[in-house]
């Protein structure tokens, strides 16, 4: 047994099913033995959407999607999968093939030092320096990607630490980790201060973010908010967290959100954010949170709570653990004209939208596809105008929402669906992007084909960087630099290329036949929405 | 802006000074002084960080760096219940004539001479901050050639809020 061997059975004691990458000489041990092995290998086309594909697989399953990819530049492409995987706490171990340990440092042909250069990224990083400690470092490596606050973990294996000979294998049972304990459960004492505050709340407010997801408490607080009738609202990555149409759910807050949600969060006496970062775009003010209300702070990572509003109650531990520890306390709730004046904001406040018929109204278009798609499915949604779209009118009922929040990276949507769908392929997977992100990741088309991983793709078409020519509109006064994306190739002869249908929408008209002819089977398809160039969200 | 002494106590790994120091550059925070030697136990490394800033971000720095996979534990060192020490080395020119009057001023400190040459004295002093800028200030009338001074080192008073080592 050789290095390489070893890392492949790690894989397989963690049961890893399907690895994306990338090869290079420096990651061909690893390569060849992972022949032997079951788990699937899918070849993207370019290795930053190895991690993205990564990320969907986490996403879906709950457990660390892997990548491996090359030295050097195979390397440094996966960063911006890393960071974005990063900033949305996504589990992801991510395996690097490295020139020979004995020429580390010396610049030799595609040396990169990548655990230096993605050290702001990770949430740890190994140089495996022998093939003995390889057994013990992904142990270690899936324990810390997995736990806590979730991310990516990146595994760097010199090509003769992969190569090198191993007596013998043995995959720890535990880790041994004597600097690394998050905490988990809920201190007793701030779970009860948070009920006898619940209990003098006449207008209590649950915020989830995408911690919720990531701990699987959806169950847990939707459970919790139904038994008390205690409205919710989310982040961006908290969408899906309570089904859309819930009665108890009152839309994304932030800049992009729903201004019935942003009063929600203003005018609320108790506030209990859940796993989220109350980052920028979700609030705008954070000192409007904590003015005239109780704050409580729940997340995972005690840095985070305090870092940009000071809760009341700060409530260090995993969301799932501390729902049912709230499930536990009696407590009864009397919010009803909360919920009265909430359901007047939403019916008053809703956003009006004025489309010009001529064109497909992604609105519309997003409300309805998500009304047919399955139950169950996953949403992909891009970055750009689309993704703000997407939050606004996909709805979510048993299915996922996914997207890029905190990075914002573009071409997300369709790396992220391919794993997704490989993870779980019973599941309809459907990414929704535009045609600059579409752009960014059109190359997978060949993945998906090669693979059979099918995803249905809608590219939302208005032949602009539409969230940058928003800006310029607004910012800038209609002077429009470097946003317009002529040239692009015509998406019919594109998807034929491929071999895949196409269906093409250019007004609502027809919007209802050709959604059903666009989920109709399991199949890919890419269907092209031609939507009003100058429409803003 | 407040200064703050903090004592950490991390695993002795190969990149675990750079990832501190990492944090502190990207996050924008002040390193005033840093200091790194292994424990008696050789898994561990004890570093002693010298930082400032207000309040909400001494609190940040407190838990990013708490945060950290490789930081078993960090404490701050409060002046009323800690011993803070620094080491500096100072080369002095001093000719015959000047020598003994350097040394006169390094005995005040209880400073060791440590080396001599025909126009230098290379001068030893361990002590707290404000002992070593007063003996640094006091060697203004001659010419200072070279100084190195550690940053501190610190550990807290008594067998309270001991981290043991399992």
């Amino acid at each position: 047994m050789i290095g390489a061997d070893a890392i492949i059975k790690c894989l397989e004691a963690e049961g890893v099913t399907t690895v994306f990458g990338y090869p290079g000489v420096a990651i061909c041990p690893f390569y060849n033995s992972i022949l032997e092995s079951d788990i699937r290998t899918v070849l993207v086309r370019t290795e930053q959407n190895a991690a993205h594909a990564a990320s969907g697989v986490s996403r879906m399953t709950g457990r660390p999607g892997v990548c491996a990819v090359t030295s050097g530049p195979g390397a440094t492409n996966v960063i911006t999968g890393i960071a974005t995987a990063f900033a949305d706490s996504i589990p992801l171990i991510c395996i690097t093939g490295q020139v020979n340990s004995e020429l580390l440092g010396s610049d030799v042909f595609q040396e990169a030092d990548i655990t230096g250069a993605v050290e702001s990224f990770v949430k740890y990083s190994y140089l495996v320096r022998r093939a003995e400690d390889i057994p013990r470092i992904f142990k270690e490596a899936f324990h810390i990607a997995n736990t806590g606050r979730k991310g990516p973990v990146l595994i760097d294996v010199p090509i003769d630490v992969q190569n090198a000979p191993l007596s013998r294998f043995k995959y720890p049972e535990e880790v041994n980790l004597r600097t690394y304990k998050p905490t988990v459960k809920g201190h007793a004492v701030q779970i009860k201060k948070v009920i006898k505050e619940l209990e003098k709340a006449e207008r209590p407010l649950i915020c989830a973010g995408g911690g919720v997801l990531l701990s699987d408490a959806q169950d847990e607080l939707r459970s919790f908010s139904e038994k008390h009738g205690i409205p919710v609202v989310s982040t961006m990555m908290g969408k899906g967290v309570m089904p859309t149409e819930h009665p108890l759910y009152y839309g994304m807050v932030g800049n992009n959100g729903m201004a019935y949600a942003n009063r929600a969060m203003n005018e609320c006496d108790l506030l209990i954010m859940v796993g989220a970062r109350v980052a920028d775009r979700a609030v705008n003010q954070p000192d409007l949170i904590t003015r005239d209300k109780v704050l409580v702070h729940i997340d995972v990572d005690p840095a985070e709570i305090g870092k940009n509003a000071g809760p009341t109650i700060p409530l260090v531990g995993d969301a799932k653990h501390i729902f049912n520890d709230f499930d536990r306390e009696e407590y009864t709730c009397n919010c009803a004209a909360w919920i009265e004046a909430l359901n007047g904001y939403r019916a008053e406040m809703a956003k009006k939208r004025e489309p010009d018929p001529a064109y497909v109204d992604p609105a519309e278009f997003i409300s309805r596809l998500t009304d047919r798609m399955q139950e169950n499915a996953v949403y992909v949604a891009d970055v750009g105008q689309n993704q703000i779209w997407s939050c606004g009118y996909a709805k979510v009922r048993k299915g996922r929402f996914l997207t890029s929040g905190g990075m914002g990276t573009m071409g997300y949507s369709i790396p992220a669906a391919m794993g997704a769908k490989a993870a779980m392929p019973d599941r309809q997977v459907v990414a929704v992007c535009g045609d600059g992100s579409f752009q960014m990741s059109m190359m997978e088309l060949a993945t998906m084909c090669q693979h059979d991983i099918p995803v249905k793709i809608v590219v939302l078409k208005n032949n602009y960087l539409g969230m940058v020519r928003q800006y310029q509109h607004f910012t800038y006064r209609d002077n429009y630099s470097v946003v317009d994306l002529s040239g692009s190739p015509d998406l019919e002869k594109l998807s034929a290329a491929y071999g895949i249908p196409f269906l093409r929408l250019e007004n609502m008209e027809k919007c209802d036949e050709t959604i059903e002819a666009f989920l109709r089977d399991d199949a890919s398809v890419l269907l092209e929405c031609l939507i009003d160039p100058m429409d803003l969200v | 802006m407040q200064k703050k002494v903090y004592q950490l106590l991390v695993n002795n790994t190969s990149g675990v000074l750079s990832r501190i120091t990492g944090l502190f550059s990207r996050r924008g925070y002040n390193i005033e002084s840093i200091t790194a030697g292994v424990t008696a136990d050789p898994r561990f490394t004890r570093i002693t960080i010298v930082t400032s800033g207000a309040d909400e971000i001494l609190e940040q720095i407190e838990k990013q760096l708490a945060k950290l996979v490789d930081v078993r534990d960090i404490k701050e060192l409060k002046p009323d219940e800690s011993v803070y020490r620094e080491l500096i080395m100072v080369k002095v020119r001093a000719a015959a004539e000047q020598r003994q009057s350097v040394i006169s001023v390094a005995d005040i400190f209880r400073a060791k001479i440590i080396d001599v040459a025909p126009e230098s004295l290379m001068v030893e002093l361990t002590g707290n901050q404000q002992k070593i800028d007063a003996f640094i200030s006091l060697l203004d009338g001659y010419e200072i050639l070279e100084l190195a001074r550690t940053g501190i080192a610190g550990l807290g008073r008594g067998t309270e809020n001991v981290t043991y080592i399992s």
